[in-house]
């Protein structure tokens, strides 16, 4: 038997990875992708679990369109990637000061 | 422990395990390998959650596409590793730190006195026979179709997006140009030159 905490500790440790790894992997563009990827896991774990727990679809559905929309993200940010280091030949964050930000 | 409970903690240790080579690995393809590993544990997560669709579709989607394109990217680019993690160091325990308060906090909210087996109790599991997929696309196709139909549209934009950005002109390819094609002239290509016929030999 296991609890509902368990998932939703679970997700929120997963969640916890990945904003640490968004703060320690402040360079890299392609691990920054890859945390936001990760942080969409976490926030999935969490609605399956409420799915089941609560004997609700919707929960599924909903994982099922974020699921979407996070591959068309990961699509477009890859693409945008690829044309930044093609334009810039880096994919460094704080060698990005084009928009002097 | 349950033969359930025993799942769940191995594929608990490796979820947490990979995601922590993600966010450490020196290479960015070890860190893509990684993140396959964690797409892997948590579909096995969702199986115990009877998500079996959902299970299937993470490893599918994910780990065959999404993280094949990550992995081509990571590749394709050439990255100065050493550049890229200088400062690594000076920032991991501004990060523990960060995802310590975060875990503390959640925990505090969803741990076991509010979220417990006393106050969500384990649901009774499905029959063998039951099919997750079909009443997935029960719901899809009937309440949720206007939304699947917009999740639609959005994937479509997002082909074309990473298409027009991708592409480019090369100068050294030769390419058709439709437009210039349809608007020649018969001036431009042809020349009616006048000069004296020739004399029949005798």
């Amino acid at each position: 038997m296991i609890p509902l905490s368990s998932y939703l500790i679970l997700g929120a440790i997963m969640f916890a990875i990945s904003m640490a790894g968004i703060f320690i992997n402040r360079k890299n563009v392609i691990i920054l992708l890859m945390c936001v990827e990760l942080m969409l896991l976490a926030v999935n774990i969490n609605f399956i679990a409420f799915s089941h727990f609560l004997g609700d679809l919707a929960g599924q559905v909903f994982v099922f369109f974020i699921l979407t929309v996070a591959a068309a993200e990961a699509a477009i940010g890859l693409a945008i990637l690829v044309v930044l280091s093609r334009n810039h030949q880096t994919i460094n964050v704080s060698e990005l000061k084009n928009l002097e930000g | 422990m349950s033969f359930t409970e025993g799942v769940f903690y191995a594929f608990s240790a490796i979820m947490i395990m990979a995601a922590l080579g993600v966010i450490t690995a020196r290479n960015p393809v070890h860190s893509a390998l990684s993140l396959v590993l964690t797409f892997f544990a948590t579909s096995a997560i969702w199986m115990l959650l009877e998500a079996e669709f959902l299970a299937i579709t993470l490893v599918l989607v994910y780990v065959g596409a999404v993280m094949v394109l990550f992995l081509f990217v990571v590749m394709m680019l050439d990255i100065n590793i050493t550049r890229m993690r200088e400062g690594f160091m000076r920032y991991v325990p501004f990060g523990i730190v960060i995802a310590l308060i975060l875990v503390v906090q959640m925990v505090m909210i969803v741990g076991p006195e509010n979220f417990g087996l006393e106050q969500f109790a384990e649901p009774a599991r499905h029959v063998a026979d039951h099919s997750n997929t079909k009443e997935l696309g029960r719901v899809l196709y009937t309440d949720y179709v206007y939304p699947f139909e917009i999740a639609a549209v959005i994937l479509l934009v997002a082909i074309v997006a990473a298409i027009s950005l991708t592409m480019r002109r090369r100068p050294e390819t030769k390419y058709q140009t439709p437009g210039k094609q349809v608007m020649v002239k018969k001036e431009d290509r042809l020349r009616v030159v006048s000069m004296k016929a020739e004399e029949k030999e005798k």
